[in-house]
């Protein structure tokens, strides 16, 4: 082909293109893949989540078992009831407590990869 | 009690053990098999290793015992030991198993980028294995004493010798089936014998004054003290005597001991009457594992009982033998849904010791008094039903017994020996882990011969509270705060674990009798826990420069799911 002199490189300016949603990566995995502020950003607010899940519960758990030392020291005539609960009757919900918190943190991971991946 | 089925029935378990674990050594063929079984572990076989490796001689007998001695107060222990369990699975569980490190001491390096803290963190799980290894050796030496009359030693080192060999030949991954194995033992063994036994007491009228304060006997007794001990009285009592009491000679002689302490010469007879108080042995000097420092907890009750609620909550993660198994299971999800496993294997468990330590209560008060509180779990077949029956039922248990010595120790020679491995011995590498399992094994096995009578309950308890007050702080800050730096959490960890072994151990000693200052030695996790984490929270705020460069790298995958995680990495 022929060199036209008057033939030169032009600049085409126009919106810009998204080539990264595009691609199926979205912005906010991008931060985090990436270590940037935003990205710990995104990471701190899923620690927070978390630990607040796990507070929540740790919080109920306190209140279900603190008590009772005092409980049973108030009532001394309570034996029965003593072994009651300290032998059988608290092992059931600390499993229940588990199983909620367990719930609870898979379904804020869940959420939060449905947020970085933006789905 | 007849041995004639009892030693059959713990060879048969010693048997099995070294049978399953040659199972796991035909498929235990990289490193990685050897140290965290290739973390292809699932949930519910590494749920059932963990709770098989977690329950104990002090669960298996302990419980019982110290129920059957100090009432309904001592259900704390096995509530505190499954809690603690919630509580890891609340804040260390996934992160933990995400951080991709093997051992705590792997973890600390892993946080904090520092050699030193690595280190401190290594010499702390020694310590804390080595402390917890003692009560197995010593709990297997009295089973195989009470079963048989063999010397107090023996049964620790049969212990030893076979935790050695299966450790040392399969690492985990043979471990893991043979814990897994020994759950299922344990639950048989005192879930078969508990039916019998109730079935028993309901044919028997189903008595109810176990659940009575103090403790009464049922029909008349006569108890021979082998052991010279004390008698402590809170109301006088009526008893027939036969030797010596006080340093006087009766021969079957009536007479009423008023309120106070006695002294009881050995081979002294008893003889109470029906409905009689079960009186009190004064403190430890059988060196069983229910003599637990029984004097402050009568002096400050619910201060005792806080201690050790928090000693066992918090203490449980920090156990070297609980934190390894965490690293077997393939990710953090399945990390999470394992401990909720365990959490409900455990529990169902620990419904059995109360049953027996109540009919403990009702059938062997004697025990109380001869310092074999331990063996009421061996004991109640036999006395309950008695005959051929009761015999082989105790022989379940004793087989059971011996399953939770084995399991709990190898579990922990396992963690001692990865550590030994890792950052004492000079090179990595499978050889120098089998030496490391031997090196970990001779120590409290020597210390369990030499030192003999320490009070089984205090070396737990002791293990408990120093994991407590180091670890948990460590564990819990280096997960969820990001300004941890290295000098706080190794100053956190040596103030409040060094203090909490100091305290415990100033009170083993003997040091301070009585009074408020023994009650706070005794039972230090209430004020040595809040001393760690506030020592690693405000050195870590006074060295800020000092934040690792990569925390914020580090804390993402401690708590990315791990389909995000891959790219992290990249």
């Amino acid at each position: 082909m022929p060199q036209d002199p008057t033939e030169r490189r032009v600049v085409v300016t126009g919106p810009p293109r998204r080539t990264r949603r595009a691609s199926g990566y979205s912005r906010p995995r991008t931060e985090i893949d990436e270590q940037t502020t935003l990205g710990h950003t995104y990471v701190r607010s899923l620690m927070r989540t978390q630990l607040r899940a796990a507070l929540t519960v740790f919080a109920v758990l306190v209140l279900l078992v603190g008590p009772l030392p005092l409980v049973f020291a108030a009532t001394p005539d309570s034996h029965r009831l003593e072994w009651l609960v300290l032998g059988f009757c608290l092992y059931a919900p600390l499993v229940l407590l588990a199983l909620w918190y367990v719930r609870r943190a898979e379904r804020n991971e869940r959420d939060f990869v449905r947020l970085v991946e933006d789905r | 009690m007849n041995s004639s089925y009892a030693v059959p029935a713990v060879a048969l378990v010693v048997v099995a053990t070294v049978l399953v674990g040659a199972f796991g050594l035909r498929i235990s063929r990289t490193t990685s098999d050897f140290y965290v079984a290739s973390r292809t572990v699932g949930p519910r076989l590494n749920a059932a290793a963990i709770s098989g490796e977690y329950l104990s001689a002090a669960s298996f007998l302990g419980i019982a015992g110290l129920v059957l001695v100090q009432g309904p107060d001592m259900l704390w222990y096995p509530v505190g030991y499954t809690a603690g369990y919630l509580v890891l699975l609340l804040f260390v569980a996934a992160p933990l198993r995400r951080s991709g490190a093997y051992t705590l001491p792997d973890f600390a390096e892993a946080r904090l980028a520092s050699h030193a803290v690595r280190r401190l963190a290594g010499a702390f799980v020694v310590g804390v294995g080595w402390l917890y290894l003692l009560p197995q050796l010593q709990g297997a030496g009295l089973t195989l004493t009470v079963l048989t009359g063999a010397p107090d030693s023996l049964g620790g080192l049969i212990v030893a010798v076979v935790v050695v060999a299966t450790v040392a030949a399969g690492g985990m991954r043979s471990i893991t089936f043979v814990q897994a194995f020994q759950y299922w033992l344990k639950l048989t063994a005192l879930l078969v014998p508990a039916l019998f036994l109730v079935l028993a007491w309901q044919s028997d009228g189903a008595p109810r004054q176990a659940f009575e304060e103090p403790a009464t006997f049922r029909e008349q007794r006569a108890v021979r003290v082998d052991d010279t001990l004390d008698l402590k009285l809170d109301h006088p009592l009526t008893l027939t005597v036969n030797g010596t009491v006080d340093g006087r000679r009766y021969d079957a002689v009536k007479l009423q001991l008023p309120t106070g302490t006695h002294h009881i010469e050995r081979g002294t007879r008893l003889t109470f009457a029906k409905g009689a108080t079960v009186p009190v042995a004064d403190r430890g000097t059988n060196g069983g594992m229910s003599t637990s420092l029984a004097a402050s907890r009568e002096e400050r009750p619910l201060y005792a009982t806080y201690g050790l609620i928090l000693a066992t909550f918090l203490g449980t993660m920090g156990l070297p033998h609980v934190v390894v198994r965490f690293y077997t299971s393939p990710h953090g999800v399945a990390a999470r849904r394992t401990t909720v496993a365990v959490l409900g294997l455990i529990g169902a468990f620990y419904l059995l010791p109360p049953v027996y330590g109540a009919l403990g209560r009702l059938y062997t008060p004697e025990l109380t008094l001869t310092g074999d509180a331990d063996a009421a779990v061996l004991l109640l077949p036999d006395r309950m039903i008695g005959g051929v029956g009761g015999d082989l039922l105790g022989a379940l248990v004793a087989g059971g017994a011996f399953a939770a010595f084995l399991s709990t120790a190898s579990g922990l020679t396992m963690a001692v020996a990865g550590v030994l491995t890792q950052d004492v011995l000079p090179s990595r590498g499978v050889r120098h882990f089998r030496l490391g399992t031997v090196l970990a094994m001779v120590v409290p096995l020597a210390a369990s011969v030499l030192v003999g009578g320490l009070p089984v309950a205090d070396a737990v308890g002791l293990a408990f509270a120093v994991s407590a007050s180091s670890f948990c702080p460590l564990l819990v800050l280096g997960i969820w705060w990001t300004r941890l730096t290295p000098p706080g959490a190794a100053a956190g960890m040596l103030v409040g674990g060094g203090s909490a072994f100091v305290a415990v151990a100033a009170t083993m000693a003997g040091f301070p009798g009585t009074g408020s200052l023994h009650a706070l030695l005794a039972w230090p996790a209430l004020w040595s826990v809040p001393l760690g984490f506030l020592t690693m929270v405000l050195v870590s705020l006074a060295t800020p420069g000092r934040v690792p460069t990569g925390t914020a790298a580090i804390l993402a995958r401690f708590h990315l799911p791990e389909e995000l995680r891959a790219e992290v990495k990249a």
